[in-house]
């Protein structure tokens, strides 16, 4: 199997997963398995260097936060270790927790029965994650700060002399934050070009339509004038997600500005333009479409 | 006693010389936070944020995940009230070992209500995993260093700056209130700069035969010092907090909660600057306007004690303090 078709069969599974768990718990963050497929199984196949997980295949249930606890640990360990010439990720917007649990364990990192736990009571793989989550290191919940938290960690990294990039998943409503615009200046400052930013620009944000909440366009002309350098790709083109990582961007930060749609590969939610954050069923037929596209298009649902 | 200048400017950079995991954090306060002469001697262990404090605490938060120790320095309302979120988020809920160190407490700024840290303490004692820390003299800001570098995990102290007089010989000890008088009418707490002030007015109200207990506090959370209620059980008359903080949430409802749960019934009065915000204007002027004076502090000991006792301002200046030993040992009153 080519790169390119492992990139898409892990997209497909992504939405797949993700389906089925929105049929199950009778709603869920949907949309931004659609819209963020891609970029997170082109990340995860071909773009990021990452060791293997080093963390258990069945996450371990929640044993308190950080503080005194002794046994704590963060869920980076699914992204495998931490070395000087590995590269890192995190993730910003944590209610995407469901697609990265998806994304790992299509590439292998998590077991399957993993992500039976999620949003059950005393589990870490929670909805919205934490950093104790899979795939998690941070407090990103509230938006906006995993982007400040990584140049910190990018200049302790640069500190010592690391070559690791730092890779950080955003979605796009997360600039309309003041304090996001503060980490890219800093970015600038600091020329912290080992951070690569990868943004799902799906154009939602809780409200519905970006452009109908607060203007955050021209986005790649306002990260340039910003000191960062930035590229626009199609989203759900994996070789051009791919490629864009490529782009020189000596002494900036890199942002890649992914051009998604927030039903794409999910036909059927279209309808519900201009509402996707969070999908729910308000009446029986519409869990009834969604259950006959998923029997379409993936066939029976195992675990339903 | 000696008033001493720019204490924690020259302190810093010599205890940081052997210690390579510090790191200095600054918001375009550079001078007004006394860590010019750091990034002068240390230019690669100084970071500029400018004004982007929420994003400097963030950023605080991801070094200390990578085994630095950011101290991070700015006014203090820009670290408790601009970037609350991003101190728990990105630093308290991980427990990481971020050094907060917030200038300007309460009415030592001429600054106004933009500037003056009232109720940091307040705010902060809710944040779970956080210490707080407060200085009250030049020996505190030396040694609170030591006291914040050994805790593992975020920090936060209520730093002094400029002219600071020395009242104490030995270093500040995490949990721990310096004892300064020991009596048996009227438990005394105060933190900060009250304490110089409470200084002033229990020389003169001991000379009139008020038996005082004075416990300096430079640990407001975790507080737990067993010192606190032996003081307040050898107190006949009851307990006076005087802080540079609002009387709410501060140290005299900290004494508070220590009373009721141990079931002491003793009165108890609250001084400090009175539940409302406060104005710009000189320090001498702020602390006898709020209630923060040495004359303030003995008209409250006279309604506690529900007599006059004819002591005037005059009185009071002609106090003249030494450095004293201060006794941490919680021996039986």
């Amino acid at each position: 199997m080519s790169w390119q078709e492992e990139a898409r069969r892990v997209a497909d599974g992504i939405r797949r997963r993700v389906t089925d768990f929105t049929l199950k718990n009778g709603g869920g963050y949907l949309s931004q398995a659609c819209s963020s497929a891609e970029i997170l199984a082109t990340l995860y196949t071909r773009v990021m260097h990452l060791g293997p997980s080093v963390a258990p295949p069945v996450p371990p249930p929640f044993s308190g936060v950080p503080g005194k606890n002794a046994n704590y640990t963060t869920g980076a360990g699914y992204n495998g270790p931490k070395a000087p010439d590995l590269d890192r990720f995190f993730i910003s917007p944590v209610h995407y927790a469901l697609v990265l649990y998806a994304t790992l364990v299509e590439t292998g990192r998590m077991a399957e029965e993993g992500l039976a736990m999620f949003n059950q009571d005393g589990s870490t793989v929670e909805m919205i994650g934490a950093e104790h989550s899979p795939g998690h290191e941070l407090m990103a919940g509230s938006l906006g700060q995993a982007l400040s938290q990584v140049i910190g960690i990018a200049l302790a990294r640069r500190e010592r002399g690391e070559t690791g990039r730092n890779f950080v998943f955003m979605s796009d409503g997360e600039f309309m934050i003041g304090q996001t615009w503060e980490a890219i200046e800093t970015l600038a400052f600091y020329r912290l070009d080992s951070v690569i930013v990868y943004i799902d620009a799906n154009g939602q944000s809780a409200d519905g339509r970006i452009d109908e909440v607060m203007r955050i366009e021209p986005l790649k002309d306002r990260l340039e004038a910003f000191g960062a350098a930035a590229v626009e790709v199609d989203g759900h083109d994996v070789e051009a997600l791919a490629r864009a990582a490529g782009t020189p961007h000596p002494g900036k930060a890199l942002f890649v500005i992914a051009r998604t749609n927030p039903y794409c590969g999910v036909e059927v939610l279209a309808e519900r333009a201009p509402r996707f954050h969070y999908i729910r069923f308000t009446r029986p037929e519409e869990k009834e479409a969604l259950r006959r596209f998923y029997l379409e298009k993936w066939g029976e649902n195992r675990e339903a | 006693m000696k008033l001493e200048t720019q204490v924690h400017q020259k302190n810093l950079v010599k205890w940081a010389a052997d210690k390579p995991e510090v790191v200095v954090f600054s918001a375009d306060l550079t001078s007004s936070t006394e860590v010019r002469l750091f990034a002068e001697t240390y230019p690669d262990r100084f970071y500029s944020f400018g004004m982007t404090e929420q994003n400097m605490m963030s950023a605080a938060g991801g070094m200390a995940r990578e085994g630095f120790t950011p101290w991070v320095h700015t006014f203090a309302v820009f670290l408790y009230r601009r970037a609350l979120d991003q101190l728990q988020m990105s630093v308290a809920y991980p427990n990481l070992r971020v050094r907060i160190v917030g200038f300007l407490p309460g009415i030592t700024t001429p600054g106004g209500a933009t500037h003056q840290a009232i109720e940091d303490v307040a705010i902060l004692r809710a944040v779970p995993n956080l210490t707080i820390l407060e200085t009250g003299d030049a020996t505190d800001v030396e040694t609170v260093l030591d006291v914040a570098q050994a805790v593992d995990g975020p920090v936060y102290i209520r730093m002094l700056r400029g002219q600071i007089p020395r009242l104490f010989t030995e270093p500040l000890k995490l949990g721990r209130a310096r004892h300064l008088k020991k009596g048996t009418d009227l438990a005394l707490f105060t933190a900060g700069i009250t304490t110089e002030e409470a200084m002033r007015a229990t020389e003169v109200l001991e000379a009139r035969g008020v038996s005082i207990s004075h416990l300096h506090v430079t640990t407001h959370k975790p507080f737990d010092d067993p010192a606190v209620l032996e003081a307040i059980a050898g107190a006949r008359y009851g307990v006076i907090t005087f802080e540079n903080h609002t009387t709410v949430g501060g140290l005299g409802s900290a004494v508070a909660e220590v009373m009721a749960e141990a079931g002491v019934g003793k009165k108890l009065l609250r001084l400090g600057i009175p539940d409302t915000y406060a104005h710009g204007g000189s320090r001498p002027y702020l602390m006898r306007y709020y209630g923060l004076d040495a004359l303030a502090l003995v008209r409250g000991v006279e309604r506690l004690l529900g007599e006059k006792l004819g002591i005037e301002e005059e009185d009071l200046k002609a106090v003249r303090l030494e450095p004293v030993h201060g006794d941490y040992k919680a021996e039986a009153l």
